[in-house]
C-alpha cells in the first residue's frame, strides 16, 4: 500500500500536477502559500508606483494603456489570492500578514517612479524580468498556481511590449526625452537585475523548491537569461546599460556583468529602501480607510439575507 | 459671425461631453490603489478606462469638426483650465468613498439616459459614440447604484457618511441639465437631446435609489453652476495642471 507521501512523490516525479484536494507535505503547502502570497502582494503593491503616473500620462492613449495595465495587476492579484485560498488560507489573512510586515512583496516596488520614462522602464525591464521568473511557473507542480500563471504571463507580455514601446518612442524623441529614458535605465537596471534574488550559492530554499517542482530554473540562470535578452534591446534603443564591466563573454557565449551590490539588495529587502515605508503606509492606510465600507457591505448583506428569509417564511 | 456652415456650436457641444468624461476619469485615476477592496480598484479602473475612451472618441471627432488638424491630445493637454466646460459635479474632489460613489451615481443616473438619447442623434458620429457609451454606462450605473444602497442601508456610520455626501453634492446636479443657445440650436436639427426631458428620468432613478438606500436629498440646496463658462472650483486648476504637466514640459514631443 502506497503512503500519501509516496503518492505525492510519485506525482512530482512524473511531473504531474498537485491539486488542492491532494495530500501534500506541510512544508510544500507553507512554501506555496508564502510564494503565491508574496506574488499576489507584489501585484497590488506594484499598482502604486505605476498608479503614480496615471494622472500625468502625457497622452490619452498612454493614459488608457497604463490604466488598463494597472487594472490587469489588480486582476493578477485577485487570481493569485484565489490560488492561495485553495491551500486553505484566505485573502484577509494574507493581507493582515502583509500589513503586519510578516509577508513580503517584490523589493523592486520600493524604488520610486520619478519621471514618465520610469513607466517605460518598469514595463520593459521589470515586467521583462517578471516574465523570465514567471514563465517557468506555468509548469509549477501546484495546479492552481500554474494555471493562474498561464493567464498572467500572457498579459505580462503585453505589458513588457508597451514598456519597450514607451522607451523606443522616448529614445527616438527629443533630446530631453532621450535623457529621460537613459536616466530611467540608469536607475532601474541594477534593481531589476537583483529581482532574481540572491546568487544561487546564497539561496537557501532553492534546492528543496527545485525538488518539489515549485522552482524550475535557478536565480542565476534566470538572471543570465534576462541579461542576454535585454542587452541587445538596449542597443536597439541606443541606450547605455549603466555597467562599465558589461561585456560579451566569447567562451561562455553570454554577457558578463559587473559586481552586483548585494548590500543595496539586503538594505531594500530589509525595509530600508527609498519607498518601503510609503508603500506600506499607502496600502495600510487605504485598507484602514476602507474598513467602514467593508463593514457596511457585510451589514447590508446580513440585512438582505434576513429580509429574504422573512419573505420566504 | 455664424453662417450656415458654422460648425462652432457642434464643436462646443462635443467638447462639453468630452470634458465631462475626461475630468471624471481623472478624478477616478487619483484613487487607484486606494479603494476599500481589490475588486473596487478593478471596477473603478474599468470605469475610468471607459470614460477615457469616450473622451478620446469625442476629442477626435472635435478635431474633425474643427478642421484645424487638432488631435485628441490637443483638447486634453493644450487647453487651459478655464477652457474646460465640464459640469462642476465631475470635478469635485474624491473625499471619502461615500463621496466618490455618490458623485459617480449622480453622474451615472444622468449619463445613462443622456447617452441613450444621444444615440438617436441625427449626427451619425455622435450617435455612434453614444451607442458605445450607453452599454458602458449601464454597467457603471449598476455598480454605483449597488454601492449607494449597500452603504446607505449598511451601518450607522456608512449611512451618515452617505447622507453627508448626498447633501454636499446635491447642489451640483442641476448643472447637468443646463441648456443654452448651443444646445437649443442643435436640438432643432435633432443633433442634441432635450435636457429637460432627461431630467425626469434622472429624478426617477435617483428618487428610487435614494429611497432604497434610506437616504434623502436636500430640498433647499442653492444650486451651483459655472463649469460651462470655465468658472470652476478652486481644486480644478490643480487637476488640469497635474494632467498636463509632462505634455506641456515637452512641446511638440510624441509619446
Amino acid at each position: 500500500m502506497e503512503t500519501e507521501e509516496e503518492k505525492f512523490d510519485a506525482l512530482i516525479d512524473a511531473d504531474d500536477r498537485i491539486e488542492p484536494t491532494d495530500w501534500m507535505p506541510e512544508n510544500y503547502r507553507k512554501t506555496l502559500i508564502r510564494q503565491i502570497a508574496q506574488h499576489a502582494h507584489s501585484e497590488i503593491i506594484g499598482m502604486q508606483p505605476e498608479g503614480n503616473w496615471l494622472t500625468r500620462a502625457p497622452s490619452l492613449r498612454r493614459k488608457a494603456i497604463l490604466t488598463a495595465k494597472v487594472q490587469d495587476e489588480a486582476g493578477h492579484g485577485l487570481y493569485l489570492y484565489g490560488a492561495a485560498e485553495t491551500l486553505g488560507t484566505d485573502r484577509s489573512e494574507l493581507l493582515d500578514l502583509l500589513h503586519a510586515g510578516r509577508q513580503k512583496y517584490s523589493s523592486i516596488f520600493n524604488y520610486p517612479t520619478l519621471t514618465w520614462a520610469d513607466i517605460g522602464a518598469i514595463g520593459w525591464l521589470v515586467d521583462g524580468a517578471a516574465i523570465m521568473n514567471q514563465v517557468p511557473l506555468c509548469r509549477c507542480s501546484f495546479g492552481p498556481y500554474a494555471r493562474a500563471m498561464v493567464r498572467i504571463c500572457k498579459e505580462e507580455s503585453f505589458h513588457q511590449r508597451q514598456g519597450f514601446q514607451i522607451m523606443l518612442t522616448l529614445a527616438n524623441g527629443t533630446d530631453a526625452q532621450r535623457e529621460m529614458a537613459q536616466d530611467a535605465l540608469n536607475r532601474w537596471w541594477w534593481p531589476t537585475v537583483m529581482m532574481f534574488g540572491p546568487a544561487d550559492a546564497d539561496s537557501p530554499h532553492s534546492e528543496q523548491n527545485m525538488r518539489w517542482g515549485i522552482k524550475r530554473i535557478s536565480n542565476d540562470d534566470l538572471r543570465q537569461k534576462f541579461i542576454d535578452a535585454t542587452v541587445p534591446q538596449a542597443e536597439l534603443l541606443g541606450l547605455t546599460i549603466p555597467d562599465p564591466d558589461l561585456h560579451w563573454d566569447e567562451e561562455r557565449e553570454t554577457y558578463d556583468i559587473g559586481e552586483i551590490d548585494w548590500d543595496e539588495f539586503w538594505t531594500v529587502v530589509g525595509g530600508n529602501g527609498p519607498c518601503n515605508d510609503d508603500r506600506m503606509a499607502t496600502k495600510v492606510g487605504a485598507y484602514n480607510e476602507g474598513e467602514w465600507v467593508r463593514e457596511a457591505a457585510s451589514a447590508y448583506a446580513i440585512k438582505q439575507a434576513a429580509r429574504a428569509k422573512e419573505v420566504a417564511a | 459671425m455664424s453662417g450656415p456652415t458654422d460648425n462652432s456650436p457642434l464643436l462646443t457641444y462635443v467638447l462639453r461631453q468630452g470634458d465631462r468624461s475626461l475630468v471624471l476619469a481623472q478624478r477616478l485615476l487619483e484613487n487607484v490603489a486606494h479603494a476599500p477592496e481589490l475588486e473596487e480598484d478593478m471596477a473603478l479602473g474599468n470605469i475610468a478606462l471607459d470614460l477615457i475612451g469616450q473622451a478620446r472618441l469625442l476629442y477626435t471627432y472635435a478635431g474633425e469638426i474643427d478642421g484645424e488638424g487638432n488631435d485628441e491630445n490637443h483638447y486634453a493637454y493644450w487647453r487651459d483650465d478655464t477652457d474646460f466646460t465640464n459640469p462642476l459635479l465631475v470635478e469635485q474632489p474624491n473625499g471619502d468613498f461615500a463621496h466618490l460613489v455618490t458623485r459617480q451615481f449622480l453622474y451615472d443616473a444622468f449619463a445613462a439616459p443622456f447617452w441613450a438619447a444621444l444615440a438617436m442623434s441625427s449626427d451619425e458620429s455622435l450617435a455612434a459614440i453614444a451607442a458605445k457609451a450607453v452599454k458602458e454606462t449601464a454597467y457603471h450605473l449598476r455598480h454605483s447604484r449597488g454601492w449607494m444602497i449597500r452603504l446607505g442601508d449598511g451601518t450607522d456610520e456608512s449611512h451618515q457618511r452617505m447622507q453627508a455626501a448626498v447633501d454636499q453634492l446635491w447642489r451640483f446636479t442641476d448643472e447637468l441639465f443646463e441648456q443654452d443657445a448651443v444646445e437649443e440650436g442643435l436640438q432643432a436639427g435633432g443633433v442634441a437631446p432635450d435636457m429637460e426631458a432627461l431630467r425626469a428620468q434622472w429624478t426617477a432613478t435617483v428618487d428610487a435609489v435614494l429611497a432604497e438606500a434610506t437616504l434623502t436629498h436636500p430640498e433647499d440646496s442653492t444650486m451651483r453652476n459655472g463649469g460651462r463658462r470655465g468658472a470652476h472650483d478652486e481644486p480644478f486648476s490643480f487637476l488640469i495642471g497635474e494632467m498636463q504637466v509632462v505634455a506641456r514640459a515637452h512641446p511638440g514631443a510624441s509619446w
